[in-house]
């Protein structure tokens, strides 16, 4: 019972990294549609811009911490909006596959620039936050893994009410529901947009800075794992859907580790992906995700 | 495009000599940057060092001998590519590498189809040379290693019951988790519980939680350091506080730099303590202090040197780079004196030598015994 817990405790802190980068992929699908495939370079991003300003903050600090972390979601906050600029807007009208392409384009771009810039050696992440362990009976948690839980619990609570309570946050939802109707009420969808990618990159950060504390040894490929499992919680949630993609995240990161501490362990992304297709055979808009029809 | 540059700059940095029309060419598969990068560094200063020395002594036959690295990056399918290209177009004479024996393994049967002799310094996986008679080695093999660290368990750890946590994907660690088995298991020891994971996992808590539940009185990891450091860190996270220990894939500056505190009183085994005291030792460690801005010299550098000495010493006997004549030479290697001891080349083209136990304390690495084959 014990182990049960301690595994679903283990889990549910994995599980919370992925929820944190699923939020970005399921924010731009909402607006616009398509998958950013970049957003897990951006994670990476925000995990560099950590490691160098962690250097220049004392150690094991919670200021210190917390400073790192806010120029980090501000930080990749703009890198999102400078690539929405720069690369997705002039693509805006063009078919969502060219896009699409064009997103795993800035992926490989970002990867193999961090790779010439960062250097391709893994790096070791400095402790920025203090660390201790916490014990819950015979459960043992350490700060780390709480301060993830936590911070990804404000940050979805934050962005709930942003994306339903803000002016701001209608826009959003006005924009994903039909973009022409919202520009014809006067609603500046370039800012929308802009907006809608400062957001998810934030969160991207966030998460990329919780993931290096918690594993800390980066590198400039250190995204494409998460990411692609983010990806699978954002659509295993239902993709759109941010409350879903906090769900996804977290079942998958639970999977994941219930399957990687029992005698399967070879194959603990094996069987997370197969649930993952089971979940979508009978539910093809993910768990919590309406299905649409097209209309043609 | 990207990838050639860093080739090419890595060669440009690389290459002491330059090329000319009657030069040795050694060509040197390394895993400069990456995951494994620092084993990569380390060889290649290493190598590095024992042909600018060789060739201040004036070469081989007369002849200048020149090096041509080429980085795989430490990703799997790379190494092959990067001995084609040093064979094929570059014409080395032979090859030296890799430290990791899923690398070498890529490289080998390449370096055999084109009947070129390969010296991997520090794969230590027996499977390694067996993929032909061109393929040598300069260190011991996994079932000498497994053997030492099962009797170091038994007893200087005292742990009756041990947890084996094994990377799947690389053939080092499951050839040195099985040899571990094996005589722990015969000399009375249990293992207790097995658990799993891939290459580049970084999450290791579901395997250490099972583990924990087992009851163990030690882990053994055989795995590369930064999986090792991040196991060690997460299992002190979960308040195990049992000991650590793997092989001489555990040595590198950043197990102690990911692992922080965390790797206080872990060991492993290894090819050479930098701290032993014969002429040789010190020597080599002086030369490569002032090379390489007073870096200590690890074990992947120790057999890195010996790696280039071996080779040029066949060279010299053999009179020429002919392939098979330089193959037979190598193979004819007996009690060679370099810097991690004696190396004699036996019928399975492997080296017979010491091991050493290492720990970590106060942050740095120690010497803890030395184990004769």
């Amino acid at each position: 019972m014990t182990e049960f817990l301690q595994q679903l405790l283990n889990g549910l802190s994995l599980g919370a990294i992925y929820a944190l980068i699923a939020l970005g992929y399921t924010m731009v699908y909402g607006v616009l549609r398509f998958i950013n495939f970049a957003h897990s370079d951006v994670f990476m991003v925000g995990a560099f811009i950590g490691y160098y300003l962690g250097h220049h903050v004392p150690e094991s600090t919670v200021w210190g911490g917390l400073l790192v972390l806010t120029a980090a979601m501000i930080g990749c906050a703009l890198l999102g909006m400078l690539i929405e600029r720069l690369v997705y807007r002039p693509l805006r009208s063009a078919p969502t596959l060219n896009v699409l392409i064009t997103a795993i384009g800035v992926s490989l771009l970002l990867e193999y620039t961090g790779q010439l810039v960062f250097g391709a050696a893994p790096r070791t992440f400095p402790p920025i936050f203090p660390s201790a362990n916490f014990h819950l009976g015979p459960l043992t948690i350490s700060s780390n893994q709480l301060l993830v839980i936590s911070v990804t619990l404000i940050l979805l609570f934050a962005l709930r009410f942003i994306v339903m309570r803000t002016k701001i946050g209608t826009a959003m939802r006005a924009v994903s529901l039909n973009p022409r109707a919202a520009s014809l009420v006067g609603i500046n969808n370039d800012f929308v947009i802009s907006f809608t990618f400062a957001l998810g990159s934030a969160m991207a950060a966030a998460g990329g800075i919780l993931y290096a504390l918690n594993y800390p040894s980066i590198d400039p490929l250190m995204g494409v794992m998460p990411g692609l499992k983010a990806f699978v919680a954002a659509i295993l949630g239902g993709i759109g859907n941010i409350p879903g993609a906090a769900l996804g995240g977290l079942l998958l990161g639970t999977v994941e580790t219930f399957v990687g501490g029992s005698e399967w362990s070879t194959y603990k992304d094996a069987i997370a992906f197969a649930i993952l297709i089971v979940i979508l055979l009978f539910r093809p808009a993910g768990l919590l995700g309406k299905f649409t029809v097209e209309k043609v | 495009m990207l990838k050639q540059f860093l080739i090419l700059s890595c060669l440009a940095m690389s290459t002491a000599v330059l090329p000319a029309a009657d030069n040795i060419k050694v060509g040197e598969v390394a895993s400069l940057t990456g995951k494994e990068a620092a084993f990569g560094q380390s060889s290649h200063k290493g190598t590095l060092l024992a042909i600018e020395e060789l060739n201040a002594a004036g070469g081989a036959l007369g002849r200048q001998f020149e090096l041509l690295t080429e980085d795989n990056q430490s990703k799997a399918g790379e190494s092959a590519t990067a001995a084609k290209k040093l064979i094929s177009r570059d014409k080395v004479a032979a090859l030296l590498g890799e430290v990791a024996s899923s690398r070498s393994r890529e490289m080998a049967p390449i370096a055999q189809n084109m009947k070129i002799p390969m010296i991997s310094p520090s794969s230590t996986n027996p499977t390694v040379t067996e993929i032909g008679n061109y393929i040598f080695r300069v260190c011991f093999i996994d079932p000498f290693q497994g053997t030492v660290l099962a009797k170091f368990a038994l007893g200087t750890l005292h742990a009756k019951r041990v947890a084996v946590l094994t990377s799947v994907s690389s053939a080092y660690s499951v050839g040195l988790a099985k040899y571990f088995k094996e005589t722990f298991a015969a000399n009375g020891g249990t293992i207790a519980i097995e658990q799993k994971f891939s290459e580049g996992d970084k999450d290791f808590r579901a395997q250490l939680t099972a583990i924990k539940a087992a009851s163990v009185d030690a882990i053994f990891v055989p795995g590369y350091y930064t999986e090792a450091a991040l196991i060690t860190k997460q299992a002190r996270e979960l308040d195990l506080s049992i000991p650590l220990f793997g092989g001489d894939g555990w040595e590198a500056p950043q197990l102690i730099e990911i692992g922080g505190k965390a790797v206080e009183g872990v060991y492993y085994s290894t090819h050479y303590s930098p701290e032993n005291q014969t002429p040789a030792v010190v020597a080599f460690v002086k030369k490569f202090q002032a090379r390489w801005n007073g870096e200590i010299p690890d074990a992947m550098a120790a057999l890195g040197y010996d790696s280039a000495l071996v080779l040029a010493d066949a060279i010299t006997r053999a009179g020429g780079t002919e392939g098979a004549k330089l193959r037979d030479m190598i193979a004819a290697t007996k009690d060679f004196v370099g810097v991690t001891g004696k190396t004699t080349i036996d019928a399975q083209r492997n080296a017979s030598k010491s091991a050493v136990i290492i720990t970590v304390k106060d942050g740095r690495f120690q010497f803890v015994q030395s184990v004769a084959p």
